[in-house]
């Protein structure tokens, strides 16, 4: 069964971090990453840019409204994502608090909708 | 081979109370649905009415009542999927299964934990797993809980759909958790329980004391899952659950007002009860590593085996409050301890950690820091600071009988 991965953290953290700490992080997301892709559970993954360059996008009565910023303003934010093939949610969960920002931030797991053909 | 109708219709009520718990659960594991379990089982108990006066009682009656309950599910699911294809997928998963499901005795004692644990899911929310835990598990009805807990029934019951949809969508697995992930997910169970037990021991809000009924079916609880799963904690729970439930008749008077470990008179505890706390207390210390519940039952043991208030061994309840301590820093057990020094050096030693808990800023809002200062500030004679304690704390309390004991302690030092 798939699962989204939602990785929020404060992003503000990130960018007063000294330099060989983060390396030291993303050496963290790099083995884990290669760690999922190994056990076949890696479905899909990505970081995101800062939430200053977030556009927020509406349509209301077929006009298009954009606004600056994320759709809400949190303590913490929306870094990144993974797409994993789980067995259970347990197994998910597992699979979650591998996630290097599940120590600082939190990881919001959200089983996908799996439309079944008629 | 027919039988009494009266002696069958008999046995099949005696069934239903002490198995129809067994055969939901096995079904849920069979079925993978809770609703379609919960009317399958109905359907089978129903089926026996039907069919065993003419037939006669099976001799394996739980193992004919999960097959008969199966075959209905498969029979709904079949109807169903005849208007709904969604259907589909979850009817052969069901039809495939063995065509022998697997009920042998072990079996069947598993998924009653598998149910237990999949009813307390940390993923689910604590109103829900109690809700689920009291509805699944022990069999009340959605009205029964609602009752207890003085909520709208059809709160409740949305509590529990939701619940139930949250175990399917999300995939909350029916098992008991591995060895690695087994102490921390018993300890979700156990705080479930103690929660049913506490609420029924020490209502909340409202007006009755004691809402027994409750504690009745976490002791119940308790017990069963000690037999499921002997853990040293699931002892020191269910030692602790029993060794406070036996002070029951002490705790409230005839005109149903409180009244304090102190004043209890102590010929009314149940002597029965309390021996087999000790002995369960004694198992949770002695089968394993000690958790926080063994500890609390150990101190509740050393009350009970008191004469009197006066002649309880404090050393030792300090001491075990230290332990305690180490296990869970929280405000709330260093309290309880200073109570316990109060009892052990005096009013003024106690009321000194007191303060200092409440200097840092904790528990500022917790009705019985000010209750046990007002009553440690009466004692050393400081009437004016008592009476202000009292108040405080009867501001902050909601429960009724608690409130007209302050409010008799505050009348009592104001006419001194």
């Amino acid at each position: 069964m798939r699962y989204l991965c939602l990785i929020y953290d404060n992003e503000q953290a990130w960018g007063k971090m000294p330099k060989e700490e983060s390396d030291a992080v993303f050496g963290e997301y790099f083995t884990f990453t290669e760690g999922i892709k190994q056990s076949g559970q890696h479905l899909g993954g990505e970081a995101l840019q800062p939430t200053p360059t977030a556009t927020t996008v509406r349509v209301r009565n077929g006009k298009v409204t954009t606004t600056d910023g994320p759709f809400a303003e949190t303590k913490e934010q929306l870094g990144g994502y993974y797409l994993i093939d789980a067995r259970d949610l347990n197994d998910a969960i597992q699979v979650a608090a591998k996630i290097p920002s599940a120590r600082y931030g939190s990881v919001e797991i959200r089983p996908i909708m799996e439309f079944t053909a008629m | 081979m027919s039988a009494e109708p009266d002696v069958v219709r008999e046995r099949i009520e005696q069934l239903y109370r002490s198995d129809s718990r067994r055969v939901l659960a096995t079904l849920i594991r069979l079925l993978g649905d809770f609703d379609l379990a919960e009317e399958a089982m109905q359907d089978a108990f129903t089926a026996a009415v039907a069919r065993w006066p003419a037939d006669g009682i099976p001799d394996h009656p739980r193992t004919w009542l999960v097959s008969a309950g199966r075959f209905k599910a498969i029979d709904r699911l079949r109807r169903r999927a005849t208007f709904d294809a969604t259907l589909a997928p979850m009817l052969r998963r069901v039809g495939e299964s063995a065509e022998q499901p697997d009920v042998d005795d072990d079996q069947v004692e598993d998924d009653r934990l598998r149910l237990i644990f999949t009813c307390c899911h940390p993923a689910l929310g604590m109103d829900a797993q109690v809700a689920l835990t009291l509805r699944e598990v022990c069999g009340l009805t959605t009205e029964e809980i609602a009752h207890a807990y003085l909520t709208p029934a059809p709160t409740l019951a949305q509590r529990i759909v939701r619940a139930k949809v949250k175990i399917r969508d999300a995939n909350i697995p029916y098992q008991v958790p591995t060895r690695t992930a087994l102490p921390s997910r018993l300890g979700a169970v156990l705080h479930v329980i103690y929660l049913v037990f506490n609420e029924g021991y020490s209502a909340s809000s409202g007006s009755a004391v004691v809402r027994h009924d409750l504690s009745n079916e976490a002791i119940t609880l308790g017990r069963l899952l000690v037999q499921l799963l002997p853990e040293p904690e699931a002892y020191g729970l269910l030692a602790l659950m029993l060794l406070h439930d036996a002070r029951r008749a002490a705790r409230v008077s005839a005109d149903g007002e409180l009244v304090l470990l102190d004043d209890q008179d102590r010929s009314l505890w149940n002597r029965a009860q309390i021996a087999e706390g000790c002995t369960l207390a004694e198992k949770a210390l002695t089968t394993g590593p000690v958790g926080p519940y063994g500890l609390q039952a150990a101190i509740a043991a050393v009350h009970c085996e008191a004469e009197s208030a006066n002649r309880t061994d404090w050393p030792q309840i300090v001491g075990l409050y230290d332990l305690l301590l180490r296990l869970e820093p929280t405000p709330i057990v260093e309290l309880n301890r200073a109570v316990a020094v109060a009892m052990q050096e005096g009013p003024a030693k106690g009321l000194a950690l007191i303060d200092a808990i409440v200097r840092r800023g904790q528990l500022g809002d917790y009705h019985h820091v000010h209750s046990a200062r007002a009553d440690l500030l009466r004692q050393l004679g400081r009437g004016s600071e008592a009476i202000e304690a009292y108040e405080r704390a009867l501001n902050l309390n909601t429960q009724e009988p608690e409130r007209r004991f302050l409010s008799r302690r505050i009348a009592e030092l104001r006419s001194a």
